[in-house]
């Protein structure tokens, strides 16, 4: 009885006496008081110390795009830091080329303000807006994929078509820390109040919120928009290419197509699995009626011989149906294996390497 | 309690009883981290670190709390705490007074919390009933010890790289056959002095 007492004394006593030293040196030795952040030039404030870039500046309300919340492997939190952000880390290396190296750029997930601090961000960084969001509907596109219908109330967004929002997920039961996950905008650049996102189930942390906490009626966070992926005013003939979520940034850029009348030809290649994982038909349809645009679903393990379409991998369709791709732009939106095999085929038939553009995820 | 000089257990344990070639303590970082010179010194000096402190800190623990309280069984998992928080106190004070350090052992601080060479030189500080002076040349030898380890065998593998080898056999396999060849040098002498 006595030794069981006692154990728990000790080890209760040495817990306690370890935790005081780790909180009394987090309150001496950890606190950096206040320090100035310099941004661009001319914008100054003064925050707390200690927290990284990333956090420092979501507290003063200026959103970094940030895919993997802070963790120091998405690699999109560039910012440059001109003074004060210390050495660069071993996490932040592999992320950053030479030339960001000699620019100053850092990861601002992993810069840590300790001390006055001037960084340059991009100006339409300060557009990015935070927004409470009302979830007006959620449908089930495909088995694996959810359309969201997201209300902004009074506030408006302006985006450009084919950029993404981040949607916050907070802890829930199996979940303990607050992330944000980018999805990119389906819906039209002119809907200011409303966006509609695409979301597949992963079993990911965002993703699992999603498909089995979220539901309609609730009110959710995001911020945005963000993004060097959208349409560019042009002439020629476009390629669209995607595979499951993949079709939300590109129905956004069809969407404003078909808003402006824009008679460019257009051809599009969707990877799917089986026709059960082909969505949003109705909607490529009237695309069809109104502009020039094809739309190529291309399966992979479709085994019924009722399909009459394409068979196969995306950069096997693309073979097949362009002959000169040198005139043509290409948008392209999947996982990273996915676009390096299209890019593959679409620079084999000559598409300009500075006419396609893609967003990985 | 055995009667040899600190400054024996001190050499001793640097190269004849060396932790990762007699005891293959500490392998995991040990194979992981020594790919690159600068790295494998900066992780062996915070493992040194480290092991000089928290082996005196856990001899405090040992016979002035946990024995005389009979609570010996206790140790492993207090042995583990003491070190963890010694870690994290370390890694607040160099972050905050030399950044340049902390900055180069980057992640390296917060992984040898799990080093098994540094809770299992604490353990064996126990079962060899070493004193206060001994503890402390044990602790310090044995950091010094695994920093000369993976140090040469980072040295080692950078030359690896410019050499053929059978694809079977690259990355780890080869480091672990060559740390066998190694461990053979280092306890070739170790029947001249007898540390346990």
């Amino acid at each position: 009885m006595d030794t069981i007492i006692m154990t728990i004394i000790v080890f209760s006593g040495i817990s306690a006496a370890l935790a005081a030293i780790l909180t009394f040196s987090d309150r001496t030795v950890g606190n950096y008081g206040n320090v100035t952040l310099t941004i661009n030039e001319d914008k100054n404030f003064t925050v707390k110390g200690g927290s990284s870039l990333l956090d420092t500046l979501r507290n003063e309300k200026i959103f970094i795009p940030s895919a993997c919340g802070g963790k120091g492997t998405c690699g999109y939190c560039k910012v440059a830091v001109l003074e004060g952000g210390g050495p660069v880390l071993a996490t932040e290396k592999p992320h950053l080329g030479k030339d960001e190296l000699e620019n100053s750029i850092r990861l601002s997930c992993q810069c840590k303000v300790k001390q006055n601090i001037r960084i340059r961000i991009p100006e339409e960084l300060f557009n990015v807006k935070e927004y409470a969001v009302l979830v007006e509907k959620m449908e089930q596109m495909t088995p694996t994929i959810k359309k969201l219908t997201l209300n902004l109330g009074e506030e408006e967004i302006n985006f450009k078509p084919g950029q993404y929002v981040q949607l916050k997920a907070p802890a829930y039961e199996g979940n303990e820390e607050e992330v944000y996950r980018a999805y990119s905008i389906a819906s039209s650049v002119k809907d200011k109040h409303t966006i509609e996102l695409l979301i597949g189930y992963t079993g990911g942390i965002a993703t699992t919120y999603v498909h089995y906490h979220l539901k309609e009626g609730d009110t959710a966070h995001i911020n945005g928009p963000y993004g060097e992926f959208y349409y560019h005013e042009d002439e020629g003939p476009i390629i669209l290419a995607g595979a499951g979520t993949g079709m939300a940034p590109l129905m956004s850029i069809l969407q404003y197509m078909a808003d402006n009348d824009i008679r460019r030809e257009t051809i599009f290649f969707f990877g799917a699995r089986t026709r059960e994982d082909l969505f949003l038909l109705d909607k490529i349809k009237t695309f069809e009626e109104k502009l020039n645009f094809k739309f190529i679903p291309t399966l992979s393990r479709e085994e019924s011989p009722q399909w009459k379409g394409e068979r196969g991998r995306v950069p096997q369709a693309i073979e097949k149906y362009i002959e000169d791709g040198k005139n043509y732009s290409a948008y392209l939106c999947g996982s990273p294996a996915m676009i390096d095999s299209i890019v593959e085929a679409l620079l084999k038939k000559n598409v300009p390497v500075d006419k396609i553009y893609y967003d990985k995820f | 309690m055995i009667q040899v000089h600190p400054f024996v257990i001190l050499i001793a344990s640097i190269f004849t009883s060396n932790m990762i070639f007699s005891n293959f303590l500490g392998m995991c970082s040990f194979i992981a981290v020594s790919k690159e010179i600068p790295t494998a010194m900066g992780l062996g000096i915070a493992v040194t670190m480290v092991l000089s402190a928290t082996t005196v800190l856990n001899y405090f623990v040992y016979w002035y709390i946990l024995l005389p309280l009979g609570l010996e069984y206790l140790m492993y998992i207090l042995f583990i705490l003491v070190i963890a928080a010694f870690v994290q106190l370390l890694e607040m004070v160099m972050d905050r007074y030399l950044p340049t350090l902390y900055y180069a052992l980057g992640i390296f601080l917060p992984l040898i919390t799990v080093n098994c060479a540094i809770l299992g030189v604490s353990l064996f500080m126990v079962t060899r009933q070493y004193t206060f002076l001994q503890t402390f040349a044990f602790g310090v030898g044995s950091g010094l010890g695994w920093a000369l380890a993976i140090t040469a065998m980072a040295g080692i593998r950078a030359r690896l790289n410019e050499n053929s080898i059978p694809e079977g056999l690259r990355g780890v396999p080869i480091t672990l056959i060559i740390t066998g060849i190694m461990a053979l040098t280092f306890i070739g002498f170790s029947g001249m002095v007898q540390i346990q």
